[in-house]
């Protein structure tokens, strides 16, 4: 059984079809890759199966269950976890609190606990801040130390894209969906990412969906590529699969001009 | 960098006379204002400095001394470098003030020749003495206009004073004035600790600083603003340094200073001031619990004086024998269970349908249902449970065994109301480093992507209105005890909106701050129906509150005491910039050198 | 979710009320004596078809007084995405002005000889000094905050409405304002249609309906018009077509300033007594009846108003008296707070559908 689930998935929005018939699936621990040109509905995608928006049509299962129209906090708190293609971050808390705050659901520790400082409540607070240091030392030196108490703001743009992904990664999920992770990004922490992506799935356990535009990222970390055009897919397959297919390349590129006679 | 100058003006007559005149006619009409609505006249009778001085004049005389040095300050954009300010800026200031008094002397013969008291009722004989200084109109018309040319002078002067000077008089300034306020206070206390030789040094009989005593304090003050100068600055400097348990520490140390202070001053304090002390107490319960809702939540609830008529209702019908339909008479502490239960339960009826609404729309539906129960408290078809509008009367006050807490003896009722702010002030201490709080920072940011992290904004919300509505709750079972009897009146819209006044001017989101702005403002301009330490405010308050309110979110909104964290989310471009120009290690993206093969960032 | 199903209970609590209160009220009609009405309402006496019709009439008139400030509130928040909470004072301020002039007019005799110069002149005076209330708060209190998150202007027009409503409470004194009387040619009842109508109230629905067309031609036909909607969709995208947005956001709170005024008159004349606080409820369900109509919208804030109007006069005796509540013309303000909650629980965006631009759209 796969992990996640979609079956004929429709997105509507004010007569206009953002998704529609789209088949989609993911098994445990594979990286699949959602590509297209701009406009294709790859973000609503992640919004339908996040909870943000609300699919017109069709089924989402994810684990065997049906994760339809349930709220956004449900869907993360079942294992879901994203990023957003406009990094959102908490700007004004800082790095540290920001993953702290991520583990909200997997945390019950109530308005009691805290007021009368009980071991439980205590104990849950470095437990939560342990775990936040855990995943902000995935990604090295750069969030850790003296950057755990910067607001978010201050970080540089590179950084605020990795916090984002920590932030995802502290929510405990199963599954990962990474909106554009390396945009804006120079080749050096590309290439960097995309091993981290890949270090997602080996040392964390994660099954990662990404949306990207770079192609070599596509290439270097996805067992599996889905092309979507207009809402719609119209390929699915290997990266060297889905490169060389007609469809895809007319999808983004046009159709190549008729010779003139 | 290149740095430019900024243009120095040829000569002190090359002003920008548009700007001059139009500052001039702020200042004129603020004047012509201020006296229209009666503030000079009324506070005439309360005398700052005797013989000399009065509230009145003040109130008067303050405007053209900062229209002045508001119209003098120059706006220097970022790399550009001020001019050096000199006598330009004196005459900017000259003539500002001048226009300022000639606006007044313009009034004055206006008041001689016509008389429009119909419509505004503050056009008196008595205005007219005020401004001529009972000397006649010509005399008047030329003194505030030479009045007002050498205040506005002064308030320019300020840019050009020495730092020395300029730190000198304002303390000077600030101190005298604060000490004349505090008059019923020190009277008290000098009484208390037997030092009745220093009130009679200090203050005149019919009140005011004398002569005498001005000169002497603010050659004291003065000289002690000189002394302090350095140490301050180097003390507040360590402590904003201070980290983790070292501010720990010295943050105890201080709130045990402030609790001793609180709960050891009323003892020597009389009951005019004790009065006053104990509604500044149940003003400042409502604003720390409006703090939760408003500071750390973000909701702004403009009902919340909803919750504070459940807990005085709820006291009122449970201890009270003249309760109309169901009268226990218990004791006031199992009344309190009960105004827990229907102070929890009001909050999540209330909340339910406004959680999932934008925060605009959240803020007048509060106030409706605000404005909803206290129509129903008020209505005759609820009147046989609770009074309708003649309210619940009789209410007996809390016997603590060892102490009755009555109104007749505002000190009880300061300690209890002290009780209960330690609770709430405990409440928002411990809740804000919790797993609560931090959901309430993440909703207050960026409610969507909160929600997407995993937290259920709705029942964050809700628990934020509940805690808001017990805690304000207290502070209406406390008022019933100490008033004896609720009124519908007692609640309406002006309690939230002052309370959100109170809150906002204070600090949001910050405990510190609150507790300021309950002191300063209920406390020497009053709350809603409440005099202060200065009742002469009593018909101006709500004008200085709204001026307030909207002077603080034009030019301060974090409030008097900002919370570090609130000062850095309002201002993160000079922030970032400060951090910038400091030379701090400001994060930047990691250096790309293809030749390094994977270079590392600094 | 609990919440959920509480919310749920409330809808259905309430629809089943006002159900079952109308078809008291209708058995009320039909059998003043019926089981129902003896067990809640003994001394139920029911309507009369005049009686109706008067409430109805009442209704429609004060409503259009709650839709021509309401228009302000709409177009404030179509434009800029706050609520104005002044605006209520800013229709305070025409009632006052008002009620100065033609306190003056009737004291030099004017008012009777030469009454409808006197009206236009009053009309014109509070026009001018809503229209500069308004434009002033603009400018002073909200133009600085243009970008600042958006409860942040909110908190300050409460602030800016203090100081208004206390301002003219300290030059102009506490007591009630009268209005002199309207001349008895224009006052009489008249027989319309089988309604009876107070000539006051008639000249209310008039005048209300002309600002309404002037507000609708100029804002659907004129230059000014378009450049106020563009800005209203999306302020980036009307400047880079060449739009002056700041002047435009002006006119906007000119024409709603305007409008709030006209509203003023209409009430000093209809109950003929104005205080510095007259502002404080009406500018309250008028942005009710805004938000009822759909908010941005500005035939919706007219429609809005009526119907707020109408329920507000109406469910009292319709709906309450049959149920046996005592006292119901002082729960008439509650009606039009539970109507807001209402309308916002069962459609937020409004009976006619807001138009926001998407930058406000939550």
């Amino acid at each position: 059984m796969s992990l996640l689930e979609i079956r004929d998935l429709k997105v509507t929005f004010g007569g206009l079809d953002a998704l529609s018939g789209l088949n989609f699936h993911v098994d445990e621990g594979e990286i699949v890759s959602v590509i297209g040109p701009n406009g294709a509905g790859k973000t609503t995608f992640f919004n339908a199966i996040s909870g943000l928006v609300p699919p017109t049509e069709g089924e989402i299962d994810f684990e065997g269950e049906s994760i339809l129209g349930l709220d956004p906090s449900i869907v993360t708190s079942l294992g879901i976890a994203r990023t957003f293609q406009n990094v959102r971050l908490f700007p004004n808390m800082t790095v540290l609190e920001n993953v702290m705050v991520a583990q909200h659901c997997r945390t019950n520790q109530l308005l009691v606990g805290a007021l009368l400082q009980t071991k439980a409540f205590k104990k849950e607070e470095r437990e939560i801040r342990e775990r936040a240091e855990e995943v902000l030392g995935f990604f090295g030196h750069r969030l850790i130390g003296y950057r755990m108490d910067q607001p978010a703001f201050a970080l540089s743009y590179a950084n605020r894209r990795r916090l984002e992904i920590a932030r995802a990664m502290a929510t405990q999920p199963r599954m990962l969906l990474l909106d554009e992770p390396v945009a804006g990004m120079n080749p050096i922490e590309t290439i960097e990412l995309t091993e981290m992506i890949g270090r997602l799935r080996t040392e964390w356990g994660f099954t990662i969906v990404v949306i990207e535009h770079d192609m070599k990222v596509v290439r270097d970390v996805s067992d599996r590529v889905v092309v979507l055009d207009h809402g719609v897919p119209i390929a699915q397959g290997s990266y060297d699969e889905v490169s060389t297919d007609p469809d895809v390349i007319e999808a983004y590129l046009g159709r190549p001009v008729e010779a003139a006679s | 960098m290149n740095v430019r100058v900024a243009p120095t003006p040829s000569s002190i007559l090359d002003q920008d006379w548009s700007k001059v005149l139009r500052w001039g006619l702020i200042c004129g009409g603020a004047l012509i204002a201020i006296c229209l609505v009666g503030m000079p006249v009324e506070m005439d009778r309360r005398i700052l400095i005797e013989r000399y001085l009065s509230l009145g004049y003040l109130s008067v005389l303050f405007i053209p001394v900062l229209v002045g040095w508001v119209a003098s300050t120059q706006v220097v954009l970022e790399g550009v470098e001020a001019r050096k300010q000199g006598l330009f800026d004196l005459v900017t200031g000259f003539v500002v003030g001048a226009i300022g008094g000639g606006f007044l002397a313009l009034l004055m013969v206006a008041l001689d020749s016509w008389n429009l008291r119909d419509p505004l009722v503050n056009w008196s004989p008595k205005l007219f003495r005020f401004l001529t200084y009972e000397n006649g109109m010509g005399f008047g018309a030329v003194a505030w206009i030479v009045t007002g040319a050498v205040l506005g002078l002064v308030g320019a002067s300020f840019h050009i004073m020495p730092r020395v000077v300029r730190r000198v008089t304002t303390f000077v300034v600030f101190g005298l004035i604060s000490l004349s306020i505090l008059e019923s206070v020190i009277d008290d206390l000098s009484e208390g600790f037997r030092l009745e030789w220093l009130d009679e040094f200090m203050f005149a009989k019919k009140g005011g600083l004398t002569l005498t005593s001005t000169i002497v304090i603010g050659a004291v003050i003065g000289v002690l603003s000189l002394v302090a100068d350095g140490r301050m600055k180097a003390a507040t400097e360590r402590y904003r340094n201070l980290e983790g348990v070292e501010r720990q520490k010295t943050s105890i140390v201080l709130f045990v200073v402030v609790a001793v202070l609180c709960i050891v001053l009323p003892m020597f304090l009389g009951k005019i001031v004790n009065e006053l002390l104990a509604n500044v107490g149940l003003f400042l319960l409502l604003a720390l619990g409006l703090n939760i809702v408003v500071g750390l939540a973000g909701l702004l609830d403009l009902g919340y004086v909803a919750f504070f008529a459940v807990g005085g209702y709820t006291t009122a019908v449970l201890t009270s024998p003249n309760s109309p339909w169901f009268a226990p008479e218990l004791h006031f502490g199992f009344a309190l269970i009960f105004v827990v239960i229907f102070a929890t339960i009001t909050g999540l009826v209330i909340g339910a349908p406004v959680i999932r609404m934008r925060g605009d729309y959240l803020a007048i539906v509060t106030l409706g249902f605000g404005e909803i129960i206290r129509l129903l408290f008020m209505s005759d078809w609820l009147g046989p449970y609770f009074g309708g509008a003649q309210g619940v009367t009789n209410i007996p006050g809390v016997d603590l065994g060892f102490a009755t807490v009555k109104g007749t003896d505002p000190r009880s009722v300061f300690y209890l109301v002290l009780f209960f702010c330690a609770i709430a002030i405990y409440v928002s201490w411990r809740l804000q480093a919790s797993r609560l709080g931090r959901a309430w920072m993440a909703i207050r940011e960026d409610e969507q992507v909160a929600e997407a992290m995993g937290i259920n904004t709705v029942s964050s919300k809700l628990m934020a209105f509940v805690v808001g509505a017990v805690l304000a709750s207290f502070s209406g079972a406390v008022l019933a005890a100490k008033v004896g009897s609720v009124f519908p009146t007692s609640f309406m819209i002006l309690v939230s909106i002052i309370i959100l006044v109170v809150v906002i001017v204070g600090g949001m989101g910050n405990i510190a701050g609150v507790m300021v702005g309950s002191f300063v403002l209920i406390g020497v301009l009053g709350g809603p129906k409440q005099p202060g330490l200065l009742q002469e405010f009593q018909n101006f308050k709500l004008l200085i509150y709204g001026l307030l309110l909207v002077f603080m979110m034009l030019k301060r909104p974090e409030g008097l005491v900002p919370s570090a964290r609130r000062s850095r989310e309002l201002h993160q471009e000079e922030f970032l910039q400060d951090a910038w120009l400091q030379g701090d290690k400001l994060d930047s993206d990691d250096e790309v050198s293809v030749s390094d093969g994977g270079g590392e960032e600094q | 979710m609990a919440v959920d199903r509480f919310l749920t209970f409330i809808r259905v609590f309430l629809v089943t009320m006002i159900v079952v209160g109308v078809l008291a009220f209708i058995w009320q009609q039909i059998d003043a004596d019926n089981v129902f009405a003896r067990w809640r309402n003994p001394n139920a006496r029911g309507l009369t078809g005049d009686q109706f019709k008067g409430l109805l009439i009442s209704g429609l008139s004060q409503g259009s007084m709650y839709g021509l400030i309401a228009l302000g509130y709409s177009m404030v928040y179509g434009v800029l995405g706050f609520i104005n909470f002044a605006h209520g004072e800013v229709f305070m301020v025409g009632a006052m002005t008002g009620f100065i002039a033609s306190d003056k007019f009737q004291a030099n005799g004017m008012w009777e000889e030469n009454f409808v110069l006197c009206l236009a002149l009053i009309v014109l005076m509070a026009i001018f000094f809503s229209t500069f209330t308004a434009v002033v708060m603009e400018r002073v209190a909200y133009r600085p905050l243009r970008n600042s998150p958006r409860l942040i202007p909110l908190i300050t027009s409460i602030g800016v409405s203090f100081f208004v409503q206390n301002l003219v409470l300290g030059l102009f004194g506490p007591s009630s304002k009268s209005y002199p009387r309207l001349p008895e040619w224009l006052a009489k009842q008249r027989s319309i249609l089988t309604f009876e109508i107070a000539g006051t109230r008639l000249m209310v629905l008039v005048v209300a309906a002309v600002s309404m067309a002037v507000l609708w031609y100029v804002v659907e036909r004129t230059k000014t018009g378009r450049a106020m909607r563009a800005v209203a969709e999306d302020k980036e995208i009307a400047s880079l077509m060449g739009i002056d947005v700041n002047r435009t956001i002006v006119t906007t709170f000119a024409v709603g300033g305007a409008m709030a005024g006209v509203g003023g008159i209409l009430w000093g004349l209809m109950f003929r007594s104005v205080t510095h606080m007259t502002g404080f409820l009406p500018g309250v369900k008028a942005f009710t009846s805004a938000v009822v109509g759909g908010i941005g919208n500005m035939g919706g804030a007219m429609a809005g108003g009526i119907s707020l109007g109408s329920a507000e006069s109406i469910a009292p005796m319709l709906i309450l008296e049959p149920l046996g509540v005592p006292g119901v013309s002082q729960l008439k303000d509650a009606v039009a707070f539970t109507v807001l909650v209402l309308v916002l629980l069962f459609k937020p965006s409004g009976l006619f559908g807001e138009r926001l631009s998407s930058e406000d759209r939550a």
